[in-house]
């Protein structure tokens, strides 16, 4: 098990449920590279850009007019934070790319602010992921993200990218921002995929 | 896979504190010797991670405090902040000592970090420990700036002021310009008590127009306010990177 912290004993009690490396908190911590922008909902809109080039749009009106679900899970951020049970309202995937006709195998994430995460296609499809705007029965915070983020709440929370304006399909996987910065390329927490080539 | 090659995979290391030196009442820095150690960009990150005798393990990220300079030879430096009923940094401020083993594995991350060849000047904005990774991207300019630089600092007290002689010797060159800014008590002479707001920013920060990339890092609500006055002040976005600090980013 390698070396021993000479006079550590741990605070422990960290709870089963939780990934290798995770503690809990019962906060809801921030992490951003950048200024939060305030995008007002009347200029919102979603695209999204198929691998030859098609688009499919939503804006504001749009998106809340379809059906949304109310999703309850645990999230892990890959500083080490998790936090259990939270819920959220949204739109799913599954709903939004029923009608997109793509035999592409990777999403680029695209977010107001320029930030950019990368995530294979079949992770946000099949109940996995949602374009969510409610989070604790309020409207999404600017703060976390809101008007509208994406969650993919069983990757890594840098994957569940703020402010989303849009998703990009392509046949080749590129690397989004925290992914070109060292951070692991797919990031299950379960994994402990914190870093590239962990 | 040509991208396999540059993701260079981290792998944790023992390294040996080989001196601490206490900052604050709160605070230490811990000078660490790392024999492989790769070398790192001012403002990265690194884990430290922490095993029982049982086995359990807690690990936590701290920004590295020093730059990195071959010359050097093989120490990092990282400044820890005791965090009230936190698991890691109690340990890291208070238990661990000078010989002891530390397990560590970095550096991490490429946004917030500071490179001597990028253009523009630089403005530093911190809040508390978030002086930490800034003290790393001056240490790296005063060996090969070559441009302007400025530290905003923004702190409770003159007791909680972290890196006291660093900032001494750094307000009497020419190329740095530090100031400091007391939210609650201020040191004699010294007439302003608050937290940084519009006025400050335009009157110490450099103006959009200059091409400065500016670094805020701090407890969230601080990073918050701060990037918000600097985008209402017309700083581009896009050349405001952040990063917020603290056991969780701090309470909302």
């Amino acid at each position: 098990m390698g070396i021993v912290s000479p006079g550590f004993t741990g605070r422990r009690g960290g709870g089963t449920d939780l990934p290798p490396g995770q503690y809990l908190t019962h906060e809801f911590p921030v992490l951003s590279a950048g200024p939060t922008p305030h995008i007002l909902t009347d200029h919102w809109e979603f695209t999204v850009t198929t691998e030859t080039g098609e688009k499919y749009k939503w804006d504001w009106a749009a998106l809340t007019a379809l059906p949304a679900e109310e999703i309850t899970k645990d999230i892990h951020c890959v500083t080490r934070w998790s936090k259990l049970q939270t819920t959220w309202k949204g739109v799913s995937l599954d709903t939004l790319l029923a009608d997109v006709e793509t035999g592409a195998d990777f999403a680029m994430a695209h977010s107001y602010g320029g930030y950019t995460t990368n995530v294979p296609l079949e992770d946000l499809l099949d109940g996995q992921s949602w374009i969510a705007y409610e989070y604790d029965g309020e409207p999404l915070h600017p703060e976390h993200g809101g008007p509208a983020r994406l969650l993919v709440p069983h990757l890594y929370f840098w994957k569940s990218a703020k402010w989303v304006r849009g998703l990009v399909l392509s046949d080749t996987e590129d690397l989004g921002f925290w992914e070109t910065a060292g951070y692991h390329e797919y990031g299950d927490p379960w994994k402990e995929q914190r870093y590239a080539g962990d | 896979m040509e991208r396999t090659a540059i993701r260079r995979r981290l792998t944790w290391q023992v390294a040996t504190v080989a001196d601490v030196r206490r900052e604050t009442e709160t605070a230490r820095t811990i000078v660490l010797d790392v024999p492989d150690w790769p070398g790192h960009l001012a403002g990265q990150h690194l884990d430290v991670r922490l095993t029982a005798d049982d086995g359990y393990r807690a690990s936590r990220s701290y920004s590295i405090a020093s730059a990195w300079d071959d010359s050097h030879g093989s120490t990092i430096e990282l400044t820890v902040e005791q965090v009230p009923d936190g698991e890691v940094s109690p340990y890291l401020v208070e238990v661990l000592k000078v010989g002891d083993p530390l397990e560590i594995r970095g550096p991490v991350g490429g946004w917030f970090v500071w490179k001597p060849e990028q253009e523009g000047p630089v403005q530093l904005i911190g809040g508390g420990s978030g002086v930490v990774p800034m003290r790393a991207m001056l240490r790296a300019h005063a060996v090969a700036g070559t441009t302007p630089a400025r530290l905003l600092y923004s702190v409770r007290r003159p007791e909680s002021v972290i890196y006291v002689s660093d900032l001494k010797e750094l307000a009497a060159s020419d190329d740095v310009d530090v100031r400091l800014v007391y939210t609650r008590e201020a040191p004699a002479g010294e007439p302003r008590v608050g937290r940084i707001d519009a006025e400050l920013i335009e009157q110490y920060a450099f103006k959009p127009e200059d091409g400065a990339t500016t670094y805020v890092c701090g407890p969230t609500p601080f990073v918050e306010t701060v990037a918000d006055l600097l985008v209402a002040a017309g700083h581009d976005p896009a050349r405001v990177r952040t990063e917020r600090f603290g056991p969780t980013g701090g309470p909302r």
